[in-house]
């Protein structure tokens, strides 16, 4: 397929991994982090790591939208859409995260909730319409790749004067968790990042200048086909041979320096900082996700119809927290493939398929048993 | 004495009453359903169809279908019913022979609708030389169900000396695939979600009872034929390695994939390993046989583009391995969830 198959090209792919074994020596190693759980799932889905040789230490980050929201969250969700007989639409991947008291999004709605999977907030908006005399709750996650589209929805039920819409907004930054992760061991001892793809197309590459300057980090934005994530890493090696730090994009055919303008502004028009926001794993972060701005505040559902944000733990055996920062990895968690299965999931990264556990268990989990 | 005003016009609709046993139901049995499943059984009227004696061991299975939409591109809802229960059958070496089919209608379902299922089941059934014997018919309350939903239940005759069993693939055995994956699900997915790509997917819905026959009779050893439906290739190939206790190492680039189901996965995120098909086999056969067996396949119509993917390795854990086009390795697990319901 065309703009597809030039990614994932055999021969190619053995060039690359030919010249990231010749140049990737050091004795002390390659820790890489690939923050997005697109590349996660690539390395795991293409089978990447088999290309690459062991100096180079693959560590998954946080990048996985589902995966961070913490359960209260979800509860928070869940307690809307049971307690105030609203319509909750929801993108695929939410609706099997556990929360507390063994529930779901997706127990809720056997359980009679009125939770309706969706593809785009085009679809929302459409339930919206549809439903006139119901309120209709978009449950809003994501990264900046996600937050456009909440925003045009938003200012179209804004523009069309529509009274039964609102969103749960749980849009998170990528650079706030970044910093978040370099505060953290781990994230000290880091050699570089495999820096986002789709985020990136919306944020440009400057916002990860600091991170290079300031913290001496090599990152190299990279897409999402094995190809970009392999060149990418040959990328971070020559950099850290070099005994540089700097940002270098080698998803220029989608990413600039400055991003895409026009849904910056239309994201800034509708959207403001949040004093703090608590991810799971990485905890409370100043700054890191965002609210509606006043004047658009009747579609902030927290408002709308006074559900509170309760914080709460993670399951006491769950090692998401730990996975999430790098610390651990997915097989290293004591219930990861025993009580944590896609089918029964006890923590988020075991849910969606660009959480580092789903990816590890549905595609990497020979491996282990192997070495 | 005047005949009755027919209940079923084009513009008409299923009442409750369509199903209640009385003589509106016995109308519609007579005018749609005889008419167009039109056997001797059917003819008979009772409460039960009393079929002739057969020589072999008897083969019977069941499928419901609840597909949304019901029609889609490359068939619909009618014989999808059909084809579903005749290859469950097939997949075990026997011939099908009869079939049953229950219908739940939804109250207000368009009587023109009906007709155009049924009518493709009659034609799909003739096509498959199967006779549709016995049937039942229930209407729900507007709300309860959605339009309709169809059961089929099929017999089939198996002749001496076929054993194909889940549990018989042993290590070094070929696996092959009778053609692309993904059709079926990708065309009802696509008209589902009103998404448009430049090359129209259609499902592969058919009833592949002629070639297994052909499979059964070139000789090779083959030791289980299973059709990857719901759930996918993946699905299947983890439910024969389970069976068999053994694992399988397949290799991505021989896995055939139309472009256009190949784009629309891509678009939508999904892997076409997990997506159904209603008109594709897997054959695991001895190493020996396997290239004949190939030509076999290629030969008949509906495996033109028949493929060796893979071989059955020994393996405790019951692995189904990738070898990546990409090189690299990865498992090919179960299908986690379900991204796609009511696909068939």
């Amino acid at each position: 397929m065309k703009y597809l198959d030039e990614f994932r090209d055999a021969a190619l792919a053995e060039h690359i991994s030919a010249s990231i074994t010749r140049e990737a020596t050091s004795s002390s190693g390659y820790r890489l982090m690939e923050f997005c759980g697109g590349h996660t799932h690539a390395i795991s889905r293409y089978g990447i790591t088999d290309l690459l040789p062991a100096t180079i230490r693959l560590i998954h980050g946080p990048g996985c939208p589902v995966c961070v929201l913490p359960v209260g969250r979800i509860n928070q969700a869940v307690r809307l859409v049971q307690q105030r007989d609203v319509i909750l639409c929801t993108y695929a991947d939410v609706l099997r995260v556990p929360c507390s008291g063994q529930m779901s999004l997706m127990r809720a709605r056997s359980e009679g909730a009125d939770v309706r999977m969706i593809y785009s907030t085009k679809n929302a908006l459409q339930v919206a319409r549809e439903n006139p005399e119901r309120q209709v709750v978009f449950f809003a996650i994501g990264f900046e790749t996600t937050t456009p589209p909440t925003a045009v929805a938003v200012k179209q039920a804004h523009a069309s004067g529509m009274e039964n819409f609102s969103i749960l907004c749980n849009h998170v930054l990528t650079p706030a968790a970044m910093q978040a992760i370099l505060s953290v061991r781990t994230g000290k001892m880091l050699d570089g990042f495999v820096g986002p793809a789709h985020v990136s197309t919306v944020i440009g590459s400057k916002p990860y200048e600091r991170f290079a300057a300031e913290h001496s980090k090599a990152v190299v934005i990279a897409g999402f086909e094995p190809l970009d994530v392999m060149q990418a890493i040959l990328m971070l090696v020559r950099q850290i041979n070099q005994g540089r730090a700097t940002v270098e994009n080698e998803f220029s055919r989608a990413v600039t320096r400055e991003g895409n303008l026009k849904a910056q502004k239309l994201v800034a028009e509708v959207f403001e900082l949040r004093d703090a926001f608590e991810w799971r794993g990485l905890g409370s972060i100043s700054e890191s996700a965002l609210k509606l701005r006043p004047e658009f505040s009747r579609f902030d559902a927290e408002l709308k119809f006074g559900v509170d944000y309760v914080p709460v733990r993670d399951h006491k055996a769950c090692e998401c927290a730990a996975v999430l920062c790098g610390e651990k990895r997915p097989q290293e968690c004591r219930i990861f493939g025993t009580v944590c299965t896609p089918e029964n999931p006890v923590g988020s990264c075991m849910v969606s398929s660009e959480g580092a556990c789903a990816a590890y268990y549905s595609y990497g989990r020979f491996r282990e048993e192997l070495t | 004495m005047p005949k009755p005003r027919p209940l079923y016009s084009r513009r008409g609709r299923v009442e409750i009453l369509h199903g209640s046993g009385g003589r509106a139901m016995a109308q519609l049995v007579a005018e749609l359903f005889k008419v167009a499943f039109d056997n001797a059984w059917l003819e008979q009227g009772n409460d039960a169809a009393v079929l002739p004696q057969v020589s072999g061991r008897l083969v019977m299975s069941c499928d419901s279908h609840v597909v949304s939409p019901l029609f889609f591109e490359g068939g619909d809802i009618g014989c999808l019913s059909v084809h579903g229960t005749i290859n469950d059958v097939s997949m075990m070496g026997a011939q099908p022979l009869y079939l049953t089919a229950s219908f739940i209608l939804e109250e207000g379902f368009l009587f023109a609708d009906l007709e155009r299922i049924v009518a493709s089941m009659a034609s799909a059934a003739r096509d498959a030389g199967v006779s549709i014997v016995a049937g039942d018919t229930k209407v729900v309350e507007k709300g309860k169900g959605d339009g309709v939903f169809i059961t089929t239940t099929g017999i089939g005759v198996l002749r001496e000396g076929i054993v194909l069993s889940g549990d018989l693939a042993q290590p070094g055995d070929r696996i092959l695939l009778s053609g692309t994956i993904g059709d079926h699900g990708m065309a009802v997915l696509s008209r589902r979600e009103n998404l448009e790509f430049d090359a129209p997917i259609f499902s592969d819905t058919a009833p592949l009872h002629g070639l297994v026959a052909n499979i059964l009779d070139c000789g090779a050893r083959v030791r289980v034929l299973r059709d990857p439906t719901r759930g996918g290739l993946a699905t299947t190939l983890n439910e024969i390695a389970q069976q068999s206790g053994v694992g399988m190492l397949l290799d991505e680039s021989a896995i055939p994939v139309k472009k256009p189901v190949e784009a629309a996965c891509e678009f939508l995120g999904l892997d076409p390993l997990y997506v159904a098909n209603e008109g594709k086999l897997v054959a695991v056969c001895a190493p020996e046989d396997a290239v004949h067996l190939l030509e076999v396949m290629r030969a008949h119509p509906l495996a033109r583009e028949a493929a060796a993917i893979g071989e059955v390795t020994e393996d405790s854990r019951r692995f189904v391995q990738m070898a990546t086009r990409l090189g690299g390795r990865r498992i090919v697990d179960w299908l986690a969830g379900e991204p796609l319901p009511r696909i068939c």
